[in-house]
């Protein structure tokens, strides 16, 4: 995607996509082209059925197939270095190429933490080798996690890192975090936040609320996290810092960040699929798949961060890919790790269940996938002439059931397996090249 | 019934029916020798990752007053220390062909996680602070015995609901057999959310007087990793059952075991309005009852045995003892208790 995100070179696309509905929210497009990819650029959009294969193109038909720019995940967690058992670089990144990603950021809860300069070289340097779509890296905010001490983000920019988390060991300290909010003036990079209180979520396992009343299983207040937004979005304000809150999971954090926004404070959010489309409902029969941070909160929760994805109170969809492996995954609900994986189901998912349901327009759901890239200083990524192609291919009317095929993540541990999707990703370009295609897609010529 | 998983699998016909079975057993603790045949040549294997004594024993007892085989597997000192998964020790055990499996473990959830895992009967004998249903069974049963019908009987459950399996179980248990349930403690130690449960919230126990059955919860210590009251004596200064608070018609009951002088005052534990070792007692007949249900009972209910049916001996003697004692409704007294079947 740019310089900043690294990824194995692959061959540039030469291809004709013939009769695709191309929608580009931010280019203003909607109508049916077709697309000619020379050298892994954009070369042409001209009307449908008007274009022919030049020699050595391949012509796809689309026949009003959807194309989309890309999209971009700034939540995932590829698992690496220390637990490529769960996931790795390559396996992560075919996972993101599957679900139509041309770009992912990854989180540095890894064993050990990314936390110093010469590990983040190091997994650069494995990206080059192994990820099929580009990938930046946040680095942690506090050395180890700790909460303690902050890593050398100024070294830590110079070598790569797009921002700073401290996801899945949230900083619980107010003066550690205004410390790396002062010390962002002068490294820069974007500081993203999992919100949570662990004095209030304590030893809780699922949403607090009637569900985890009935389970007997110790719940999580929202207020865990919705304190934790109020909190770090006045530590914002007050220090005119670049805050972006990870994976809002109730109403009262939505309204936190609304409240941030209109005071002009740079703060931005982002939501999964999983926040958007279950509730603690869905952890009745304690499938360990449910179990996910922040829990599943309540409908009402549901339809507030709904409302505000469309309000662009929060601004674009992560999907907070977090693989584990099936041991892992297959004990006891309280015993499991939290997490699921999402990037092979995000668009499918959200296009069965908010789109076809009449909740969210296409477009807004297109602009809300593609929009975390910007937001961590990234280009766009956008369908024009003479761009790099990142871009989608999408089947609206194919259905699917998730996971029937297996998964391209080592992980099968994704809360939407078994669940009868409409939309299938049939071909994703990364950077130029071709790196995802359904097998379904075979190519009508090769000229 | 293919296991019990938890007390929400049973609609009223079906605690009924365990209940009444149970009465049918009763008087088989009470013969010189205390076993029938009726499990005979089955294996229940009791699968125990906490520390229980009453539970284990009396599950233990149950099977044995049924002739069934016995093993005991508790979870310290065994592989499990070892860092076996639950999945892998289940699969292990299994191999075994155990009939039934009686587990208690400290995770919600865990028993239908393992009815998934293997053909056992599953039993739960508690997951975590989910449920604990034999309890329930035998609580109505106890209820039952004392009340004749539980219908209409406000019953006040009291003290550290969060904490406690046996409080979701026995809430949802009561009110199916008509009762009305109103819970009371330590807003510290009152779930959030309980009141989906169909039950009332207190947090004193100033209306206490309208509770006809008042049921005791232990203050679960070791389960308290953390202060949830300021101090015992202030929660017993509150909270604990006595003859203060009680009327002696109202019917006092606990789950065991009694943390004597803080949740309840010694004096009514040895009143006669405690139905404490009554509750005990019950716990052997009703977890009969129940393995028999599950190995013996509605397995495979055909149309035709539907109905009360008494089947001649000599009928009896044709099917052999045990295996074809299967209509939960058409099996006959007699073939259940009846020595001579075994012999």
């Amino acid at each position: 995607m740019t310089d900043a995100l690294a990824y194995q070179p692959c061959t540039p696309a030469d291809v004709l996509l013939r009769d695709v509905r191309v929608l580009d929210p931010r280019a203003g497009l909607d109508a049916r082209y077709d697309v000619r990819v020379r050298g892994g650029l954009v070369a042409e959009l001209a009307a449908p059925e008007t274009l022919r294969a030049d020699p050595g193109e391949e012509l796809l038909e689309g026949r009003g197939c959807l194309l989309v720019p890309a999209f971009f995940d700034p939540h995932v967690h590829l698992r690496t270095p220390g637990q490529e058992h769960k996931e790795d670089i390559c396996t992560g990144t075919s996972a993101a190429a599957a679900g139509g990603f041309a770009g992912v950021l990854a989180m540095p809860n890894t064993d050990p933490v990314l936390d110093s300069a010469p590990l983040l070289r190091s997994l650069g340097e494995a990206a080059t080798r192994q990820a099929r779509v580009p990938v930046g890296f946040l680095a942690a905010i506090t050395r180890g996690l700790q909460g303690e001490q902050l890593t050398e983000m100024a070294e830590l920019r110079e070598a790569g890192a797009l921002g700073f988390t401290d996801d899945g060991r949230p900083v619980q300290s107010a003066g550690m975090l205004r410390k790396a909010l002062q010390y962002q003036r002068l490294c820069g990079g974007v500081i993203a936040l999992h919100e949570e209180d662990t004095t209030l979520s304590r030893d809780g396992t699922m949403h607090e609320g009637p569900v985890s009343a009935a389970l007997g299983v110790s719940g999580i207040p929202t207020l865990s996290e919705s304190t934790m937004v109020a909190r770090d979005a006045a530590l914002a304000g007050y220090e005119d810092a670049r805050v972006h809150f990870q994976h809002l999971s109730c109403s009262a954090s939505v309204e936190a960040v609304a409240g941030a926004k209109a005071r002009g404070w740079r703060v931005s959010a982002e939501v999964t699929p999983h926040h958007l489309l279950l509730t603690d409902e869905h952890v009745r029969g304690m499938d360990t798949r449910m179990k996910m941070h922040p829990p599943l909160a309540s409908e009402q929760d549901r339809r507030a961060l709904i409302e505000g994805l469309r309000a662009g109170t929060i601004d674009c969809v992560a999907t907070d890919h977090a693989p584990h492996a099936r041991e892992e995954k297959e004990v006891p609900f309280e015993q499991a790790p939290m997490g699921t994986t999402g990037l092979e189901t995000a668009f499918a998912a959200l296009y069965t269940g908010l789109v076809e349901s009449g909740e969210l327009p296409l477009e807004l759901l297109v602009q809300r996938m593609t929009a975390g890239a910007q937001l961590f200083g990234l280009p766009a990524p956008t369908i024009a002439q003479g761009q790099l192609a990142n871009m989608t291919l999408i089947d609206l009317d194919a259905s699917w059931i998730a996971g029937e095929h297996g998964w391209h993540s080592r992980s099968a541990s994704c809360c939407f397996a078994g669940r009868r999707l409409r939309g299938r990703v049939m071909l994703t370009f990364a950077a130029g090249g071709i790196v995802h295609r359904e097998q379904a897609l075979s190519p009508v010529a090769v000229a | 019934m293919r296991h019990l998983l938890s007390i929400e699998d049973l609609d009223r016909d079906a605690i009924e029916r365990i209940v009444a079975r149970a009465a049918r057993f009763a008087e088989v603790s009470d013969r010189e020798i205390k076993k029938v045949p009726a499990l005979r040549g089955r294996m229940v294997l009791n699968l125990f990752y906490e520390a229980s004594t009453r539970t284990r024993s009396s599950f233990e007892l149950a099977a044995k007053r049924l002739s069934a085989d016995v093993v005991n597997f508790a979870a310290t000192g065994s592989s499990v220390e070892k860092g076996e998964s639950l999945k892998d020790t289940v699969l292990t055990l299994s191999a075994h062909k155990p009939d039934a499996i009686v587990l208690r473990t400290p995770w919600a959830g865990a028993a239908e996680l393992v009815s998934g895992w293997c053909s056992a009967a599953i039993v739960n004998a508690g997951d975590g602070k989910h449920e604990h249903p034999t309890q329930a069974l035998l609580d109505v049963y106890t209820l039952r015995e004392r009340l004749g019908a539980i219908d209409g009987a406000s019953i006040w459950i009291v003290g550290d609901v969060a904490h406690s399996r046996v409080a979701r179980s026995n809430i949802i248990a009561f009110q199916r057999m008509g009762a009305s349930v109103t819970v009371a403690g330590p807003p510290t130690l009152i779930p959030r959310g309980i009141e989906a449960l169909g039950c009332d919230v207190r947090y004193t126990l100033a209306e206490l007087a309208s509770a006809d059955v008042v049921y005791a919860l232990r203050m679960q210590r070791e389960r308290m990793s953390e202060t949830w009251v300021p101090s015992l004596r202030e929660y017993a200064a509150w909270y604990q059952l006595n003859a203060g608070r009680l009327t002696p018609r109202q019917v006092l009951m606990h789950p065991g075991p009694v943390n004597r002088g803080v949740e309840l005052s010694g004096e009514v534990l040895d009143s006669p309005q405690a139905a404490v070792t009554a509750q005990v007692e019950a716990g052997v007949v009703v977890r009969m009852a129940v393995l028999y249900e599950l190995l013996a009972g509605a397995s495979a209910p055909s149309p035709r045995r539907r109905g009360r049916q008494i089947a001649p001996a000599s009928d009896r003697a044709r099917t052999g003892p045990g295996a074809e004692l299967s209509d939960a409704e058409g099996v006959p007294d007699a073939a259940i208790f009846g020595m001579q079947d075994g012999a």
